[in-house]
């Protein structure tokens, strides 16, 4: 009868396992239209549905463009899926509105990874990445030699003086339309990620970091009103253009148009085809040291999951090196860890693009770690471009910082 | 109580009621919902409860006021000159952290202007850009309306004439308004190209390269023109259309019997067309103004309110605040807005078209 009783209870545990094992994972992805990215991510999901019996992850990729209105979207209907992917700076902004639990899975196996993967919010992990990216001032060999300008290094880029020497040389030679390209055709969350770390090595910043509460003195200060001047006098100087034409920051630089491009990783192989002698320099330094901005796409659990321990599973299954690796095989991004650059081609020691992992590791900034980031990040740009178009500096400067702090007061301080 | 409305009317009810519910659903109960929320401090994204506000919404898109300010002089009482002007006080240091004009922290200059004398008047407003949206909407719906309705008519008399082919006609200028408006703004996007564009490239042509390339859409001062320019050729065909119809409708009777009277072309227009066209005047109008109101697309698909505000509108504020700036008390308030302006206007077309009896 004992014998009975155990059996039956050992059948009933593997039914219940066996059902368990049936137990499906939702998740959201940003990458719908992008046949490589769908490819990756459908094989990391096979390897991980085939390596365990506990769990099946089932994807849902939407265009990037309507990604975060989908979230948002689902979060007010209560749908959201058990596994999300999010921009590294719009993490802040949905842990604090609910729609995502904290990350747990072993902090040791994210040790190594580059500073901008890690998306931190109230002090706990909520996402993390399987790739960074970064930017770098992109110009041939040819170009400094001809214009008889130093090289500069992670220890000694260039100064604001030297910049602003190299751009006067290169519009001294008449050589091109342009001395810089900045990417202004880009708009949207390139004017933050792009040009804030700029404003962040004048001294100054978006948001006054020490307590998220003002903007005031960070956007607005002797280091932001520097920043400013030096922004406007890039356009009335002739060394930019304020309004560019998207096809000219997309073939632009190949063409011979700019001297200099302000430009990302994901760019540089196409830079590097048209010109053998490209060059990724490290930002100038001006004043604060060198900046350039941090954090990309990276995964998180939802709020609402029932299984955040599946969710985390995956994720955790996702930051081996051969997903890193795949990933920036693929689609040309910074793979996390150093070990795993080193199983890519364009990214290991002495790799075409391995400087792009040095300054990613050195000089990244995360955008400013909070929910209001959202709404800073659209101001932040509106300034720029109305500073770009001649505005008056201190006054929309000014104005930008009442709107922030508006905003931050609506909103209760945000929760910091 | 039974009415003959309710009751001899169900068949009408039951065929009305699927728009009916659509209608309450995805226009009414949202309009209400506009006009709650804009006195609530509501949010797209936030944990935080909703809170009544009262007016502060309106208050802050509103707020306007206006400050005199005295030249600077210097000790012996002349005024301090700079670059052949009078020099003023500095508004940032009256607007910002100044504990003697509280009333005035966050205004920011709109205009100013000098009523003779040497003080000048500054306007200030609490949200400059919603204000600039103001009157670009207004320009816009001034410039739109008679020039589409204009032109809209003239193409319909053109078309409405008895000629070989002249469907050809109808159909080339009824296109663009097939088209979608998104895509119409992305080929004129490159139309108006500073560098290369189409319209740069042709001015160039037939200028001998006397005009220079004019970065139409980047430029503060031609961006509206341009924007509205495009905004009536896209939506003149659908306009000639509805004169068209009017055109049709008028009695060819009323013709013949002018034309043994020996009317002249513009006696025939003047009295017997434009007397016909009454009704489809006011119709176009009416349509035009309330479409003029709404512009939206161009705007985020050409200039998203640049350069310098100078394009920004009120629907496109509405969007951006609501959604871009997850301010959706923001954006529900500026609905409210231009929803008693466009009533007040439509109220007086009505008024200034009635029938004089």
């Amino acid at each position: 009868m004992k014998m009975f009783t155990v059996a039956a209870s050992a059948a009933i545990m593997a039914w219940a396992s066996a059902a368990q094992a049936q137990q499906t994972l939702t998740m959201w992805y940003h990458g719908a239209g992008n046949e490589v990215e769908q490819k990756l991510i459908n094989e990391l999901i096979t390897d991980f549905n085939a390596s365990q019996t506990d769990w099946k992850v089932e994807l849902q990729s939407f265009p990037q463009a309507a990604y975060n209105d989908s979230v948002v979207a689902g979060a007010l209907a209560g749908n959201l899926p058990d596994i999300l992917d999010v921009d590294g700076p719009n993490m802040p902004n949905w842990a604090w509105a609910g729609y995502m639990q904290p990350l747990k899975i072993d902090e040791s196996k994210i040790a190594n990874f580059l500073p901008g993967t890690k998306g931190v919010w109230n002090g706990q992990l909520y996402s993390i990445g399987l790739w960074d990216a970064a930017v770098a001032l992109v110009t041939r060999q040819s170009t400094l030699d001809e214009l008889g300008l130093r090289t500069p290094t992670l220890d000694q880029p260039w100064t604001k003086e030297e910049f602003t020497a190299a751009l006067d040389a290169a519009k001294a030679s008449g050589k091109w339309e342009y001395p810089l390209d900045l990417g202004m055709a880009w708009t949207g969350e390139w004017y933050p990620y792009a040009f804030s770390p700029f404003l962040q090595s004048f001294g100054g910043d978006i948001v006054d970091r020490s307590t998220y509460e003002t903007a005031e003195g960070a956007l607005n200060g002797e280091a932001a009103l520097a920043f400013g001047e030096w922004w406007q006098g890039l356009f009335t100087g002739g060394y930019a253009q304020a309004t560019q034409d998207p096809a000219d920051r997309d073939g632009g630089f190949a063409a011979g148009k700019y001297a200099f491009s302000w430009n990302g990783n994901w760019a540089a192989l196409g830079a590097l085809s048209a010109f053998p002698d490209t060059v990724f320099l490290p930002p100038p330094d001006f004043g604060a040291g060198p900046k350039i901005g941090g954090a990309s796409w990276q995964f998180g659990v939802s709020a609402t999951s029932k299984h955040p321990e599946g969710a985390a599973a995956f994720i955790e299954f996702a930051l081996q090196d051969k997903y890193l690796a795949a990933f920036s095989n693929g689609i040309g991004l910074i793979p996390a860890t150093p070990t795993a650059s080193e199983m890519v081609d364009n990214y290991k020691a002495g790799g075409p693009l391995a400087v792009f992992g040095e300054y990613s590791s050195k000089l990244a900034l995360v955008r400013p770690v909070t929910p209001g980031y959202v709404v800073q990040a659209k101001v932040f740009e509106k300034a720029l471009a109305d500073i770009a178009n001649g505005a008056d500096v201190a006054a929309t400067l000014d104005a930008a910082v009442d709107e922030i702090n508006a905003d931050i007061e609506k909103n209760g301080g945000y929760g910091h | 109580m039974a009415s003959k409305f309710t009751v001899s009317n169900r068949t009408g009810w039951l065929m009305a009621g699927p728009a009916v519910l659509l209608i309450a659903g995805f226009v009414i109960l949202p309009f209400f919902l506009a006009f709650y929320f804009s006195f609530t401090n509501q949010r797209l994204v936030s944990p935080n409860a909703t809170e009544f506000v009262g007016m502060a919404n309106y208050r802050q898109l509103l707020g306007v006021t206006t400050v005199t300010l005295e030249p600077v002089r210097d000790d012996s009482g002349a005024i301090v000159m700079q670059d052949g002007e009078p020099e003023y006080p500095s508004l940032r240091a009256l607007t910002r952290n100044n504990p003697d004009r509280p009333d005035l922290a966050g205004m920011r200059e709109w205009f100013s202007f000098s009523l003779g004398g040497d003080s000048k008047t500054y306007v200030l407003a609490r949200d400059v850009v919603f204000m600039k949206a103001i009157v670009n909407t207004f320009i816009f719906v001034l410039i739109v309306a008679p020039v589409q309705a204009g032109l809209a008519l003239g193409l319909a008399l053109l078309i409405n004439q008895r000629l070989r082919g002249i469907n050809v006609f109808r159909a080339i200028y009824f296109m663009p308004v097939v088209v979608s408006i998104v895509v119409v703004s992305l080929l004129w996007r490159l139309i108006y190209d500073g560098n290369s564009g189409l319209l740069n490239n042709l001015l160039g042509a037939i200028s001998f390269g006397m005009i220079p390339p004019i970065d139409w859409l980047g430029n503060p001062s031609t961006a509206l023109g341009s924007i509205i320019a495009m905004s009536i050729w896209q939506a003149v065909g659908f306009h000639m259309v509805i004169w068209l119809s009017g055109l049709q409708t008028i009695s060819p009777t009323l013709y013949e019997a002018a034309a043994i009277e020996g009317a002249s072309k513009w006696q025939v227009f003047r009295y017997i067309t434009w007397p016909g066209l009454r009704n489809t005047a006011v119709l176009i109008l009416i349509v035009i103004t309330m479409q003029a109101f709404g512009l939206f697309a161009q705007i985020d698909v050409m200039t998203n309110g640049g350069p310098l505000d100078s394009t920004q509108t009120i629907v496109f504020q509405a969007i951006e605040r609501g959604y871009g700036k997850q301010d959706i008390s923001g954006g529900s308030a500026i609905s409210v807005i231009l929803f008693v302006i466009v009533l007040s206007i439509s109220l007086i077309q009505r008024w200034l078209t009635r029938e004089k009896t």
